[in-house]
């Protein structure tokens, strides 16, 4: 069973709706055993980064989320609360990934939003996927490049579009909006 | 490198799509759902849904279909049409959209724009801007291009950005259904001075159409409806075209064939 962890954050249904046209039944909870007990857990989000990692906080969520052993998948505000920090709203956040989260030069047009490539894939997450493809991406903030970085998105200026750290992986992409692309990434989360 | 987006736009009344619709291999050709599944794969980037009766008693028919179509789609979509406060907006949000858009309501109560975006963020709030160029002035006007306002395009534009708008769907009224391209000045100037992505919107009548405002102006994306419905753009061919033409486009997932 798959997990979606629920927390003050849009566009979880979304991930549900993406795993179940691949077949694949979810549970959106916030329940811990369940958590625990998932074979993959996905945490999705869009949001602001220091309400929901404030939310987290109250509900002991956040220690949960560190102390997974099976496979885990950040999206997105996902992605960023597992990085070390983050400049929306002065957040210290869970520290996963050695990277900071900053907020984009406003030199072009903010949020990052539509359909972008990324390149430097590394890892099973992005098999089968290759630089050309593009994945939808909606966002402001953007998370540092760090030894975690398992793909690179340029907007601006070059950040994080994937991390991985152990059994922890994260995209700053919304997979479940990009189309076929997004759900061979998916695919191959749920394939480890 | 960031894509320029191509947009249709459905318009919905009582949980059916409105105008006529010639795709051959449609089942129902009146299903939003069974519409928006062809539009995806073809290519399109994002789907807009526009329910022009937007009753309350309706915006449960709405809801049941946001979900339906939430439940197939694979891509981001927009729906709008009768939404005037946070409750409207949770209800599509929850029932699966990505984003709502609203006009009429943000002119009357211009905060609604700062609420909607502080509870559930800026990216989930597309302002549509219905403009018409009267004696070189864009004015804005609301209530399905009915009423005029004493808003300028351009200044309301740089208003709703500061209000917290993630998006603007600016549609020239001067241009739309002619077929004669898009308002290219306004949508520039629009552009030019918002931080915001832009959606230009009326006008659309051939494939140039798209190329010319894209190369024009700092436009994200482009919307249509009617080119697309009644089958004289094949957004798959469309996307070839832009690709030749020089301009960034996602290509659509499958190679054409006999094009």
């Amino acid at each position: 069973m798959i997990a979606i962890i629920k927390y003050n954050a849009g566009n979880i249904r979304s991930v549900q709706n993406a795993l179940k046209r691949l077949g694949c039944e979810s549970i959106i909870t916030d329940d811990k055993k369940e958590i625990i007990s998932a074979d993959k857990v996905i945490f999705p989000g869009v949001g602001e980064a220091g309400s929901a990692m404030r939310y987290l906080r109250e509900k002991d969520l956040d220690e949960l989320i560190i102390s997974l052993k099976q496979p885990v998948l950040g999206i997105c505000l996902g992605q960023q609360l597992m990085c070390r920090y983050s400049e929306e709203g002065d957040t210290k956040c869970m520290g996963i990934f050695d990277s900071d989260v900053r907020l984009f030069p406003q030199v072009d047009t903010v949020p990052h939003m539509g359909w972008n490539n990324f390149f430097s894939l590394k890892g099973v997450l992005f098999e089968s996927i290759s630089a050309t493809d593009d994945v939808y991406y909606v966002h402001s903030y953007y998370p540092e490049i760090s030894s975690c970085t398992t793909a690179v998105c340029d907007y601006i200026l070059p950040f994080s579009a994937a991390m991985q750290k152990e059994n922890f992986y994260a995209t700053q992409f919304h997979p479940e909006k990009s189309a076929a692309t997004g759900e061979r990434i998916l695919k191959n989360f749920l394939e480890l | 490198m960031l894509k320029r987006r191509i947009i249709p736009c459905l318009d919905i009344r009582d949980g059916r799509t409105v105008k006529g619709v010639n795709f051959v291999n449609l089942k129902d050709a009146g299903d939003p759902v069974e519409l928006a599944k062809i539009y995806a794969g073809h290519g399109a980037d994002e789907l807009v849904f526009l329910d022009i009766t937007a009753t309350i008693e309706n915006r449960k028919v709405l809801a049941g279909l946001v979900e339906r179509i939430a439940a197939e789609i694979n891509i981001p979509f927009t729906v709008g049409g009768g939404i005037h406060g946070i409750e409207d907006v949770s209800l599509m949000l929850q029932a699966g959209a990505d984003k709502i858009t609203i006009n009429s309501s943000a002119v009357r109560r211009p905060e609604l724009i700062s609420e909607i975006a502080g509870e559930f963020g800026s990216q989930c709030v597309v302002v549509a801007i219905d403009t018409k160029d009267h004696e070189n002035d864009w004015i804005v006007f609301i209530d399905g291009g009915r009423t005029p306002t004493r808003h300028r395009a351009l200044d309301w534009a740089k208003k709703v950005a500061s209000l917290g708008a993630g998006e603007i769907l600016l549609t020239s009224m001067n241009n739309d259904g002619t077929k004669e391209g898009f308002a290219l000045d306004i949508t520039g100037d629009v552009s030019r001075h918002v931080n915001i992505p832009v959606i230009a919107s009326g006008g659309a009548g051939k494939m140039e159409h798209f190329r010319d405002v894209f190369f024009n102006t700092g436009c994200s994306a482009a919307l249509a409806a009617s080119i697309f419905h009644y089958g004289e753009i094949d957004i798959r061919e469309l996307k070839q075209y832009l690709k030749k033409e020089k301009i960034a486009v996602r290509p659509a997932p499958f190679p054409l064939k006999g094009v």
